[in-house]
């Protein structure tokens, strides 16, 4: 639009510049500072005095080589992505045919138990993790990453079958229709045009489980005591200590391998997620 | 049709498993999170009693129960306050496109992405009392003498301000994000038809851009406040509820109490405080949904 | 109430590409009601948010009332605009929909009900004022904007195809609402617009465009009996006119003015044939074949080629009012003709309209 001086102008796009430098830094700051920890000597790390923005002394792979060589961070990475593959197929397994019940084949009270179903992912860890406890421990799994396998998808159901809701909803009925009259049933249909079609939501419902698994941290904190049946959202910020002293460079390396799949693979299936929170929000 | 009546039980069957699954891994905890709290549960117990309201009484007297409370309903509106204002500057900064915005929405989303433990780890690591960044750029711009640099974890109103940070730095992301998808939403010529009817930028986005943005808004903030309220991890991790409770919020005095105390029951109790919120979220999330769907 | 001018005004959005705008110049007259009509991305539209302020020229002068624009934000300009999805705020009133103008400069609030007031009764939505956007008709909406676009007595009116959200029906209904309205206020109007019906049932003056420049600019009257090229000249009129290639020009007549003289299957010349003739002098002859007919109800299409020498296979179209009684059969060629005078020239190369070439007609 026009309207300003150039002066204004320019005043404009440096205040934008600002605005966007001063939020990137701020929120990206962290992880950059875990990059330099995770290569710094312990003895340039610990020096009080010195500049903790430059290497003082040369950079090492001494905190990875903690990390990996003595250390159970592969093994909870391994945790991590076993109880994730499992969740993950579970709750495509449920949250799939139950979208699409309620989508197609159930009319007005099957969007409210939709919404209903929608409404228990606000019901949050910190409320039923103490009674989770007990009933872990009475089936014996306590200590079990079996434990996190059953709770879990708890979890991821409710938000991926609103996910999917939303995505079914938008498949024209007439798919299925043909579908039918070309002689397949309604489960037929549902599984070989719907299911094919719908592979981007299903793809979000994967990606969004698996990123819940890993970012969990209440349930894997209560059910599971030994570490090395940890997962990594625990073992890294309680286990990579000895005593009360932080081992902050190995800390910082685990922090970052683990973070950034995570955040690549979450960032590239973000918009999908974004409508899933808003779906019916906005006209 | 008939075909489809015939399959009656097609439907039921494809969505009970996960009505089944639901309601016992979340319903059936709900209800014995309330038996609980009126009973004296206890970790490595096998039985319990009904006790009434023992619990109630002894959590309401107790200070770190006051303290939990207060901390939690500060840190949560705080945190939104803040998140609010800075998620709408950011969303306008963000809103057109320029070279690299891609890569710039990618950093920027970190915070979020990442694993909650794994962020705030990070954030004890920057604010350790020895160690912090923040301390040596205070010490070396003379602001603070060596070695006296304030305890950034250690002092209690600083620990509080640390743990809204960290709250705010994960929210963030969240919130702007969702706020460029409302904008977004907002049809072009709406705020063109403002500007040539007189309005400049601040009408234009308080007159008009919130209030037609108001329903994704409600949505932001709804899920903001859950995110924040019924959190234990940054807490946990940042503080251990301490210095002195100070930072103790329900959730992580909850925790403190049922399984690092063992007291399932006086645990139970305390963080079913939370459903008062939980409830009130509820019915606002429902009557967003239902306007915005009548509209 | 402002003359409207522009001065090589031109808008790249891409560079190196073909600017939406290029060099257009053009004066409105005070009160007229000026259109711009083109094809899509022919760059009217973008001309007009120019004008209005909502786009940056990448060259050129903008002016109202005599003074340079350029560097003033819409709201200085004082203008109005009505959009092509009207635009109007969903989460207020109409009444607060009209008033918004009045908040925004500030206008006095004891002011506001009777200027509010005022514009509704001008376009007859008194009763609608408490109602939302969402609760109204199409038309309803349109006059909504017009009202709030009136609230303020802009000197100049700017319209972006308000009628192409309405259903055909409504559409000539509004259409005529449009054209009273804007001569009870006489304000000067610039309407876009992609559908020539509508800009030369509405407008004073038409502004051809194409590819962002001027072909014309002139009265219906002028751009449709005088176009200024083969675009100008195929845009106006449905159906098109006829032009076919002959040596360096092209030839050009319009469908209702090819008509049958007589038929060589045997009908001698019925009066009605050579009616038009005697009056418009002479008239230069073609064979046509015919191959279909449209029967519209009020007129009658025929679809053919032309025969013979250098007009030889080329596609004709002629159009008949239905009070023409005469029977064509598929396949058969009759005798038509053109009044001399109705034939337009046109560059083979530019499609730029020349002086007649008649002699070139003649030749085998």
């Amino acid at each position: 639009m026009t309207g300003r001086t150039p002066l204004g102008r320019v005043g404009g796009k440096a205040l934008h510049v600002f605005v966007l430098a001063f939020f990137t830094i701020a929120l990206a700051f962290p992880f950059f500072w875990m990059v330099i920890a995770s290569f710094k000597q312990n003895g340039d790390l610990y020096t009080v005095e010195n500049n903790p923005f430059l290497f003082n002394l040369p950079p090492t792979l001494d905190h990875l080589r903690f990390l990996f060589g003595q250390t159970r961070f592969v093994r909870w990475l391994g945790n991590t992505a076993l109880v994730g593959a499992i969740v993950v197929a579970i709750t495509l397994l449920l949250s799939v045919p139950a979208a699409y019940a309620l989508t197609r084949l159930t009319g007005r009270w099957g969007q409210r138990l939709g919404i209903g179903i929608f409404l228990t992912y606000l019901i949050p860890p910190t409320l039923l993790f103490i009674p989770l406890s007990r009933v872990v421990a009475i089936l014996g799994l306590q200590d079990s990453i079996f434990a996190l396998v059953l709770v879990y998808p708890s979890m991821t159901i409710p938000f991926s079958i609103w996910l999917l809701m939303g995505f079914f909803k938008s498949i024209p009925r007439e798919l299925e229709d043909a579908a039918m009259v070309d002689g397949l049933t309604r489960f037929g249909a549902f599984i070989r045009m719907v299911v094919p079609i719908s592979i981007s939501g299903i793809l979000t419902v994967v990606i969004f489980s698996f990123t819940l698994v890993t970012q969990e941290f209440v349930y894997a904190l209560t059910f599971i005591s030994p570490e090395s049946n940890q997962m990594i959202g625990v073992g890294i910020p309680i286990f990579l200590v000895r005593g009360d002293v932080y081992y902050w460079g190995a800390l910082m390396a685990a922090c970052l391998i683990a973070s950034l799949p995570i955040a690549i693979l979450y960032n590239s299936f973000l918009d999908r997620f974004i409508a899933g929170f808003t779906v019916g929000s906005v006209k | 049709m008939t075909a489809v009546g015939r399959q009656r039980w097609l439907g039921p069957a494809m969505f009970l498993p996960s009505v089944l699954y639901i309601a016992v891994l979340i319903g059936v905890p709900f209800v014995l999170a309330i038996l609980y709290a009126f009973s004296d549960a206890r970790i490595g117990t096998t039985g319990i009693h009904l006790v009434g309201l023992e619990n109630f009484r002894s959590i309401l007297h107790s200070p770190s129960f006051h303290k939990a409370i207060r901390n939690s309903i500060v840190f949560t509106l705080s945190a939104q306050v803040i998140v609010i204002v800075c998620s709408n500057i950011l969303s306008v900064a963000l809103e057109k496109p320029f070279r690299g915005r891609g890569f710039i929405r990618f950093l920027i989303l970190l915070p979020w992405v990442a694993p909650v433990s794994l962020g705030t780890i990070g954030w004890k690591w920057i604010l350790d009392s020895i160690y912090s960044v923040f301390s040596w750029v205070l010490i070396t711009a003379h602001m603070v003498k060596p070695y006296a640099a304030p305890m950034w974890l250690g002092e209690p109103h600083l620990a509080m301000a640390s743990v809204v940070l960290v709250h705010c730095w994960r929210l963030i992301p969240f919130s702007t994000v969702i706020m460029l998808a409302g904008r977004s939403a907002i049809p072009k010529e709406i705020p063109e038809a403002a500007a040539i009817d007189g309005a400049g930028f601040w009408r234009t986005f308080f007159q008009i851009r919130i209030p037609i943005m108001a329903p994704i808004l409600s949505v932001a903030v709804l899920f903001g406040i859950i995110f924040t309220f019924t959190d234990m991890t940054v807490v946990y991790i940042l503080t251990a509820g301490g210095p002195f409770d100070s930072t103790q919020t329900l959730p992580s005095l909850a925790f403190a109490t049922g399984i690092q105390g063992s007291d399932l029951a006086a645990g139970a109790a305390i963080s079913l405080f939370l459903v008062p919120v939980l409830v009130a979220v509820a019915y606002l999330m429902l009557r967003v949904a239902h306007r915005a769907e009548v509209v | 109430m402002a003359v409207v001018e522009t001065r090589n005004l031109t808008k790249v959005f891409k560079q190196g590409e073909l600017g939406a705008v290029n060099d257009v110049n053009l004066v409105t007259r005070e009160g007229e009601f000026l259109v711009f009509l083109g094809p899509s991305g022919s760059g009217k539209t973008t001309l007009l948010r120019m004008i209005a302020g909502l786009e940056t020229p990448t060259s050129g002068e903008i002016l109202i009332g005599g003074k340079v624009v350029n560097n003033l934000s819409p709201r200085d300009r004082r203008i109005a605009m009505v959009f092509q999805s009207y635009a109007l705020y969903p989460h207020l009133s109409v009444y607060n929909n009209i008033a918004f103008p009045l908040k925004a400069q500030k206008v006095p609030k004891e002011l506001h009900r009777q200027k509010v007031e005022w514009a509704a009764g001008l376009l007859g939505i008194g009763r609608l004022l408490e109602r939302k956007p969402r609760e109204l008709s199409g038309g309803e909406r349109q006059r909504v904007a017009l009202a709030r676009a009136i609230v303020r007595e802009p000197a100049v009116f700017l319209l972006d195809e308000p009628l192409s959200n309405l259903d055909a029906k409504l559409r000539t209904a509004a259409r005529e609402e449009l054209e009273q309205f804007q001569q009870r206020v006489a304000t000067t109007t610039i309407y876009v617009t992609h559908d020539q019906v509508e800009a030369m049932a509405m407008g004073d003056r038409v502004v051809v465009m194409n590819f962002g420049s001027v072909r014309q600019i002139g009265t219906p009257a002028e751009v449709y009996d005088d176009p200024a090229d083969t675009f100008v000249a195929t845009f106006l009129g449905s159906p098109p006119m006829n032009l076919v290639e002959v040596g360096d020009v092209i030839v050009g007549f319009r469908p209702e003015h090819f008509f049958p003289v007589a038929q060589l299957a045997g009908r001698a010349a019925m009066p009605e044939d050579l009616r038009a003739v005697d009056r418009e002098g002479p008239y230069f002859p073609l064979s046509f074949r015919v191959s279909h007919e449209e029967y519209l109800g009020a007129e009658r299409i025929l679809y053919g080629h032309l025969e013979g020498g250098r007009f030889h296979q080329k596609k004709a179209v002629s159009r008949l009012s239905s009070t023409h009684a005469a029977r064509f059969e598929s396949g058969s060629v009759y005798a038509f003709a053109v009044t001399e005078q109705r034939l337009k020239f046109f560059d083979r190369e530019k499609g730029v309209r020349v002086p007649p070439v008649l002699d070139i007609l003649r030749k085998p």
